[in-house]
């Protein structure tokens, strides 16, 4: 009998703090002192904070520490676990609040969270399916099999759920299309191929909760009366794909999967695919070529994929969040439950990956409607280091870009349409005063002309175009014309592209010239970039004012550029300086500033 | 998509026996492609043009085919690669946190471009999209090993650990 159990979070953030580490260091102590009988260590998935990680819940006692290193653990034995006694040290602390909180409803990382779709994320063993069914899994599947394929849909319409992955079409209208299809055999598919840079909230659920997934897409299965089904998960996820795997064979050996499951005569069979590095394969019917074992093009739709969809079949295509929430909404009274969550376009929760400058990077599971600021300032914790805040990007290089004054804005599927950004599969990337808008464009646009599959023209040749433009700006080659140039090649791409990726991949560029036209500006007429990004731009120097000549800069320096005696004021020769910023990182006084560059016509002035 | 050439030189010689022992489990079922180039490039690193040939044929598709496919996704590569797989990742969050300077100093250290092996055959430099550790930005992963908040003065002490 365990007395103890310890939730070590073995996700790929915590993972890459060292987790495993920690892990091995408590695996060590515990044989040291003769506890494994009397303590539990599970690797769990991701309980989203991981800006702290890695972290361990002990429960029953709920007490959560993080920052752990293998030094800490063998206080954190003798203590918790062999004299009952807490570790303040290694609880969390943070300017949000006055004394180190002990659990996650004393954090305010989590108060605003609502977790639906994370409900078992770091909670359970994700490979141990008797935890997933303690917590209430596999029953939404055995009250499903009872019901007719239309009563199915009609919960799945009514609750209101939209795709999560992308566009937000109402789930349960696709899977009427798809039932109502005719053919022989129908497809259920898996859109793991989370390929959207800044999130990894997909990767989470199937680290954390595999089995929600599987459940999900056997309900999809029994509504449009398929017997087989497909997760295409990116190669980059090995953990996803290997918990995937053990998931499945665990439902196979209960019954859950293969032959009359549960006695119902209702069969189904799961497959996996491993994407190979494509993001147009996010693309639903590129992802279907992907597995058809082809280049991964779109073609055109219609027909759309509930009709013809993999080898021509009606396939019912959804995303792993979407279908984590399926067995939410199908359990007894789950229905009821999952519409009082959310707005009236919006129902339900939406998880969020937080990255970029804000405090608190990790992921969150929000009711719809709940404000971006509350998001950033509440559960994210506001700017790192105290900075201003400038934009924040939703929804990756389809998305678009938010600035301050809309910080209030609702988040819902139409809310963020208007303001420009789209909900995107939910990542959340903010930025200060040293991002810039202009190489942001930049950034997105080179990274959608990689992946422009080269099928059509106004997306293989229109992003080229476009990424020229904007290289040429953040070079200080802009041309008073080229903001028009850049619009009007927006929106003929949006109008004319094949597919989701071509169609969206202006938005970046839109949302900027929206919201920070005087940045691009500032760039084209007056060569200047106050973030201090684009190299050509701008020059370093260093405030008289702040620098305390403590030397930090001058050796950090890798080409020597920075002069100064212990004690004085340092000075940057900008002929040397290659703008590396590594001196700015170095700086305690924030001494080193931003400036224009001297041109010699202004010195000839 | 990918840049490679078509040229393929100085590929060390395979043993056909083994890309035939490799393949049986993928022959007879439909959209197999993918798979056993997976498998193949998990042997070698890469895909060797004579396993390619044969795979093709095993799998009763033309060459062409196959490589169209092999050429399409970022993961294939046709080249020999070193023995660490430098992965800098330029996700958003990686982006904006300075992974451009991090592939930099890398670039410097090495003496390669981004795409290109030492010649040692001890490192390749790879970028990738994102590999999901966006809270720890800048990341990269040195074969399956993740180094999270990176700075470009941490770069050689990281690479010297490396033997």
């Amino acid at each position: 009998m365990y007395e103890k159990h310890l939730m070590i979070c073995g996700a790929t953030g915590c993972l890459s703090s060292g987790s495993a580490k920690v892990h091995q260091a408590l695996v060590e102590e515990l044989a040291k002192h003769k506890l494994e009988k009397k303590c539990r260590l599970v690797m769990t998935g991701c309980p989203g904070f991981c800006e702290v990680g890695p972290i361990i819940v002990i429960y029953p006692d709920e007490v959560f520490y993080c920052r752990l290193k293998p030094q800490d653990i063998p206080e954190l034995v003798e203590k918790h676990l062999l004299g009952g006694e807490i570790v303040e040290r290694l609880l969390y602390k943070g300017p949000d609040v006055d004394a180190p909180a002990r659990f996650y409803d004393t954090i305010p990382f989590y108060r605003k969270q609502k977790f639906n779709v994370l409900r078992n994320s770091g909670i359970i063993d994700p490979e141990n399916i008797d935890e997933y069914i303690m917590r209430g899994g596999y029953r939404a599947l055995s009250r499903a099999l009872k019901m007719e394929p239309m009563e199915i849909i009609d919960e799945v319409k009514r609750s209101g759920l939209r795709g999560r992955g992308g566009a937000g079409f109402p789930t349960g209208l696709k899977w009427e299309f798809t039932y109502k299809a005719v053919g022989d055999k129908k497809y259920v598919v898996c859109n793991a191929d989370e390929g959207d840079p800044g999130a990894f909230m997909d990767r989470s659920i199937l680290e954390g909760d595999p089995h929600a997934v599987l459940e999900g897409m056997l309900i999809a299965a029994r509504a449009i009366g398929s017997d087989e089904g497909y997760i295409y998960c990116r190669a980059e996820y090995p953990l996803a794909i290997k918990r995937l795997k053990t998931a499945i064979a665990q439902a196979e050996e209960y019954g859950f999967v293969g032959e009359n499951i549960l006695g119902y005569g209702f069969n189904f069979k799961f497959n996996i695919k491993e994407g190979a590095g494509a993001f147009v394969c996010g693309e639903e019917t590129a992802l279907l070529a992907s597995i058809e074992g082809k280049r991964g093009m779109p073609r055109p739709r219609p027909p759309f994929p509930a009709t013809s969809g993999l080898w021509g079949k009606p396939t019912v295509i959804n995303n792993v969040e979407t279908y984590a929430n399926i067995p939410l909404i199908l359990r007894e009274g789950g229905l009821e439950e999952f519409v009082k969550i959310g707005t009236e376009g919006s129902k339900g929760t939406k998880v969020f990956a937080l990255a970029g400058k804000i405090r608190n990077t990790g992921l969150c599971e929000v009711p719809m409607g709940i404000t971006l600021r509350e998001i950033i300032f509440d559960i994210g914790g506001g700017i790192k280091g105290g900075r201003e805040f400038k934009a924040v990007q939703a929804g990756g290089p389809s998305g678009g870009c938010i600035p301050a004054e809309k910080l209030d804005l609702p988040v819902d599927y139409d809310s963020l349409t208007q303001a420009g950004a789209i909900m995107g599969s939910g990542g959340l990337v903010v930025m200060d005063d040293r991002t810039c808008m202009v190489d942001l464009a930049r950034y997105f646009l080179s990274f959608t002309q990689k992946e422009s599959c080269g099928k059509c023209i106004p997306c293989r040749e229109g992003t080229k175009r476009m990424l020229e433009i904007l290289e040429r700006i953040t070079e200080g080659l802009g041309k008073p014309d080229d903001l028009d140039r850049l619009q009007e090649l927006a929106s003929t791409i949006k109008d004319s592209a094949l597919c989701g990726l071509g169609q969206t991949c202006p938005n970046p560029v839109l949302s900027t010239i929206r919201y920070f036209r005087h940045e691009y500006e500032e760039h084209i007429n007056e060569k200047f970039c106050r973030s201090g990004v684009c190299k050509s731009l701008f020059d370093y120097f260093i405030d008289p004012e702040l620098c305390n000549g403590c030397t930090r800069c001058a050796r950090i320096c890798p080409v020597g550029a920075i002069s100064g005696e212990r004690k004085e004021t340092h000075v940057i020769d900008p002929e040397i300086c290659t703008r590396c910023g590594s001196c700015v990182e170095r700086c305690r006084q924030e001494a080193i500033k931003v400036t224009r560059v001297r041109r010699e016509a202004d010195v000839n002035h | 998509m990918s840049s490679e050439g078509a040229t393929l030189i100085q590929q060390p010689e395979i043993d056909l026996n083994e890309v035939d022992a490799l393949l049986k489990p993928y022959l007879g079922k439909k959209g197999m492609a993918i798979p056993v180039l997976q498998k193949l490039q998990e042997r070698y690193g890469y895909l060797p043009r004579p396993a390619l040939e044969y795979a093709a044929a095993q799998l009763k598709i033309p060459l062409s085919r196959l490589y169209g496919v092999a050429t399409f996704y970022a993961q294939f590569k046709m080249q020999p690669r070193g023995r660490y797989i430098i992965r800098v990742c330029k996700g958003t969050a990686c982006h904006i946190q300075g992974s451009p300077k991090v592939a930099e100093r890398i670039e410097e250290i090495l003496g390669i471009k981004v795409g290109e092996t030492t010649p040692d055959l001890k490192f390749t430099l790879e970028e990738v999209a994102c590999i999901g550790a966006c809270a720890l930005a800048p990341v990269m992963m040195i074969n399956d090993e993740p180094h999270g908040r990176l700075t470009p003065d941490r770069i050689k002490e990281i690479l010297d650990s490396y033997e």
